[in-house]
């Protein structure tokens, strides 16, 4: 086994090194990012005034659609894997992950199905143009052709998802350090660990969902064709069963990352670490049970409507223990305020607000008012782009410097922030007024009384663009001409053993495990010899 | 102008209100900035869902003061450069069961409403009158059941608007070629359901919305308390022409409904005289131009050469151009498993005579035959 990283390309196509492929998955997810961003701009370029003005409605619908699919598949999910490859073995005293070849698997099977996705673009009939929920019977009957690329790229990635989570389960249950008793771990790896749960539990039913599609489409079956007997209305069970676990999926790890880095910054332990792990199992398991709240409209009996709306609603409590949590962390902290902290407040207000506009929806009689309107998309990118987004960007500027060993460009940090703020204030806030107003969603065109607001959001949007740009010139200034930092901890407040190998942090890290206190519960935790810095650094590399 | 505008204008009880009204109209007659919030509505279900909307939000507001109004002073107050020093705690088993429990007698106090409101929803027995709602691509079908009323309610703006070579009009994507009429004060039943993809039929004033899904039938009611024109959308994406399908209703006077419909029904019967009628080919050119703008170009474009891989060219279609029978069998039963849906129901004889003669003898085509209404119900009824 080689000690350092391969040369060339083949470090990177032929690596089994847990942080190699934490950088591959975090590339491409920005890459990915910044591809949906660029379908975005056409979105909110068309919708700036009313009429049609540059595109046509068929490619207006192709290109909302490709926007949440690459946004949800192909930025959010790769990015906290990437986040999990790199952390979680360095945070529960690992040498690496525990399937290492098939992480190298995982990840490169999925520019495949983003390739194969984004070429239906050019092909003839064009790209899925049926929403990035895709009901049947318009992706299926009423589809184009390339629908058969779309499912097998909707393959690829829950394979992909599949394994990276079969792997990060059993990293954490078979790796952990001496000591580091499941209580100890911190909350990033807990958060994971229940979402990887998640995922093996309901990409399969996602990959059932389009194999019934392939079914219908090309072998004559009537899963979801009313004219043969089925039901479209089967679909939607089948896709929110697994698609409201998803959003749970984006999210939890978001979850997970703030409460590292709140306690950083707060200098301060997490407040409450056993609710936290508690409060997260809970929503989990409530997110299997509250599926049809994305089908209130569909006419189902009211015994159902009435179940489906109390469970939703019970989501809130776990949510709001999470939010206590966090603003109690901070209470009587001593806090700085450097960018990744500013990313995380803003995640913990904005999601909040979020979550009370879910909270709102959930409420079946008001939800028949908003359902699939403005006020939806609304609330979905208060949690999904000020939830997981701002959270990954916070975790880059925080575990940057202990990636690469040179501190990003603070004050450019904080002009970035700002921006982003304020910018998506811009863009979504608006969002609710169009939606109370009665604009509905996937519109490409809209009447003359939902202009003005149409207008700020695309202005918003575009600055919020714009602030993308700022973050990628951040980060890559950061590498190439960041100031060197040497200190292992980075932050002064920053606690766990990440923070104990040195930074940068080396190729390989814990190839002798740290022993970790035992008696010490919760967030409270101490390492014990060997020294994990000395550890490494002086040890034989292994093999 | 806004929909709510619209129906004070329309409704001859408002004459009066209309003055008092306009200054509170007014501001949400240009791009709508002064529109933020849900409408209240004209029926009882509209009316408690924006109640239980506004409860929600309220109840929201307060939680949020308080939550961020908290944080906003810790992070005042708890600075690192205001010298402070970090305290050490991380648990309080008090606090902790007191914001599990508080949040839930809070859900408690908010379910409440909901139910209640949910269950003013559901209330559909003891209809007055019962439509038939038919979501098309892209368009509606009313059905008035057991009066033998039926028709298709299209967009009315035209394709020239929406691509900027004409200006806009006031009503720009709230117009419709023929609204549904419904009487004020009668609980009105919608049995919706769609005929190809799953569409939404969303009255906002109403407080109605439901997926017009393939293959089911689902009840919703209104009772309307001011008459008016009330304008809503398509709100499940159902292809190309989602944004174009508008739902305008109007609510009249029993009278005047009463007047309507007896009108229809005679129109029905006067229109079954004309099938016989011998049409010239200029007449059905002109007809035909039209039934194609509306119901056809969606897909198969205004040039006849459609959307390659999706939508196949009528233009220089050798189906088109071929025997009569193939021709006019396909728009009486479209194409299974395809998008091509079937016209028999949503077009008369007079409209599917005209738009085959006019595709027929349009753009490149020139077969130079005339087909005229009677053929179509000669081959209607030899199936
Ligand atoms: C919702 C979209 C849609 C609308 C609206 C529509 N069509 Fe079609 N049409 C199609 C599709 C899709 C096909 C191809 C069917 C197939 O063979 O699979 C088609 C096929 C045809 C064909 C056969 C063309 C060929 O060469 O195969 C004719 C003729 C036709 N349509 C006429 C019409 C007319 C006339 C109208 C208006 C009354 C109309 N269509 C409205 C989608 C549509
Ligand atoms: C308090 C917690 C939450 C509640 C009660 C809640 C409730 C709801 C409800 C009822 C809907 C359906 C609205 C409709 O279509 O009419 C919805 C939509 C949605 N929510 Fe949430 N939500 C919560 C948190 C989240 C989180 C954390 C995420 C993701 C990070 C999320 C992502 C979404 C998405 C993506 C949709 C729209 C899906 C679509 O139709 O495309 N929500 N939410
Ligand atoms: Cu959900
Ligand atoms: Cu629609």
């Amino acid at each position: 086994m080689a000690h350092g990283p391969a040369k060339g390309i083949s470090r990177w196509l032929f690596t089994t090194n847990h942080k190699d492929i934490g950088t591959l998955y975090l590339w491409f997810s920005f890459l990915m990012f910044l591809l949906g961003g660029f379908f975005a701009m056409v979105v909110r370029a068309e919708l700036f005034q009313p009429g049609m003005q540059l595109i046509k409605p068929e490619f207006f619908n192709q290109m909302t659609t490709m926007h949440g699919l690459v946004m949800v598949f192909g930025a959010i999910m790769p990015a906290f894997v990437g986040l999990a490859n790199w952390m979680i073995p360095m945070m529960i005293g690992a040498p690496d992950m525990a399937l290492p070849r098939m992480n190298n698997l995982s990840f490169w099977i999925l520019p495949f199905a983003f390739a194969i996705l984004v070429a239906t673009l050019f092909m003839e009939g064009g790209g899925p143009n049926f929403g990035w929920t895709f009901y049947a019977p318009l992706s299926t009957t009423y589809a184009p052709d390339t629908v058969n690329y779309f499912i097998f790229a909707v393959h690829i990635m829950g394979a992909s998802s599949i394994m990276g989570s079969i792997n990060i389960i059993a990293t954490i249950m078979n790796m952990r350090a001496p000591g580091m008793t499941y209580m100890k771990m911190p909350l990033f790896v807990w958060t994971w660990l229940i979402t990887a749960f998640l995922l093996v539990a309901v990409m399969p039913v996602l990959a059932g969902a389009v194999t019934m599609m392939l079914m219908d489409i090309n072998f004559g079956t009537s899963f979801f064709n009313a004219a043969g007997g089925g039901d479209p209305v089967l679909f939607q069970h089948v896709f929110w069963f697994f698609g409201h676990p998803e959003v749970y999926i984006i999210i939890l790890p978001a979850f997970g990352v703030v409460s590292q880095i709140i306690p950083t910054f707060s200098r301060k332990p997490l407040f409450g670490y056993s609710s936290m792990v508690y409060a997260t199992a809970a929503i989990a398991f409530l997110s299997f049970v509250v599926w049809a709240h994305h089908m209130f409209t569909v006419g189902m009996p009211i015994a159902g409507e009435l179940y489906f709306m109390y469970a939703t609603m019970l989501i809130a409590v776990p949510t709001g223990v999470k939010v206590f949590n966090w603003i109690t962390t901070m209470y009587r902290g001593a806090l700085t305020f450097e960018t990744p902290m500013l990313f995380s407040i803003a995640f913990v207000i904005l999601f909040t607000f979020g979550g009370f506009t879910g909270l709102m929806l959930s409420v079946a009689a008001a939800d028949i008012q908003y359902h699939d309107t403005y006020f939806v998309v609304a609330h979905f990118h208060y949690v999904m782009v000020a939830g997981a987004v701002f959270s990954g960007t916070a975790a880059v500027y925080y575990w940057l410097p202990k990636w690469c060993g040179k501190m990003y460009n603070e004050t450019m940090g904080k002009i970035q922030f700002w921006i982003a703020f304020i910018a998506f204030n811009i863009t979504f806030m608006p969002q609710h007024f169009l939606g109370l107003a009665g604009m509905p969603r996937r519109y490409a065109d809209y009447g003359l009384q939902f202009a003005d607001w149409n207008m700020v959001s695309s202005i918003g949007a575009f600055m919020y663009g714009g602030a993308q740009l700022l973050f990628l010139f951040n980060v890559v200034r950061t590498i190439t001409h960041g100031q060197p930092v040497s200190d292992a901890k980075v932050w002064e407040g920053a606690d766990g053993l990440e923070w104990l190998v040195a930074t940068p942090a080396p190729y390989h890290t814990f190839i002798k495990p740290p022993v970790i206190s035992a008696g010490v519960e919760g967030p409270e935790w101490r390492v014990d010899a060997p020294a994990p810095a000395m550890a490494f650094k002086t040890a034989p590399e292994a093999g | 102008m806004s929909k709510r505008a619209r129906a004070l204008f329309c409704s001859p009880l408002t004459t009066a209100i209309l003055t008092a009204a306009a200054g509170g109209v007014s501001a949400s007659t240009d791009g709508g900035m002064g529109n933020l919030n849900m409408v209240r509505g004209v029926t009882e279900v509209s009316q408690v869902a924006y109640d239980v909307h506004m409860l929600m939000m309220w109840i929201c507001t307060v939680i949020g003061v308080v939550v961020f109004g908290f944080m906003f002073y810790v992070m005042y107050a708890h600075r690192k450069s205001r010298g402070v020093e970090a305290a050490n705690f991380h648990e309080h088993l008090g606090v902790e069961i007191a914001w599990t429990v508080v949040p839930a007698l809070i859900l408690i106090f908010m379910a409440i409403p909901a139910t209640s409101a949910l269950l003013k929803v559901y209330d559909t027995d003891n209809a007055d009158i019962d439509i038939k709602v038919t979501g098309y691509q892209w368009k509606w079908q009313y059905e008035y059941l057991g009066e033998g009323v039926k028709y298709m309610s299209e967009l009315r703006t035209s394709l020239d608007e929406v691509y900027g070579r004409e200006p806009k009009g006031e009503h720009y994507l709230r117009e419709v070629t023929e609204p549904l009429v419904i009487p004020v004060n009668k609980k009105v039943r919608f049995l919706i359901t769609g005929n190809d993809v799953i569409h939404s039929w969303w009255v906002p004033d109403f407080g109605v919305k439901r997926d017009a899904v393939p293959g089911l039938f689902t009840a919703a009611w209104a009772r309307v308390n001011t008459p008016g024109m009330y304008v809503g959308e398509c709100t499940e994406l159902c292809g190309i022409g989602h944004a174009f399908m508008p739902v305008v209703v109007e609510v009249k006077s029993e009278e005047d409904y009463s007047v309507w419909l007896a009108d229809k029904k005679e129109q029905a019967a006067v229109y079954a005289s004309t099938v016989g009628k011998q049409w010239s080919p200029q007449e059905l050119i002109e007809k035909g131009q039209q039934v194609y703008m509306r119901s056809c170009a969606g897909c198969h474009q205004p040039d006849g050469n459609g959307i390659a891989g999706v939508f196949p060219a009528v233009n220089g279609s050798a189906i088109v151009n071929g025997p009569i029978d193939g021709h006019i069998g396909i728009l009486i039963n479209g194409v299974a498993g395809s998008a091509m849906q079937s016209f028999a129901d949503q077009l008369s004889e007079v409209d599917l005579a005209a738009v085959i003669h006019y595709k027929r003898n349009a753009w490149d085509n020139a077969v130079g035959d005339v087909v005229q209404p009677i053929d179509i119900l000669n081959f209607k009824n030899a199936q």
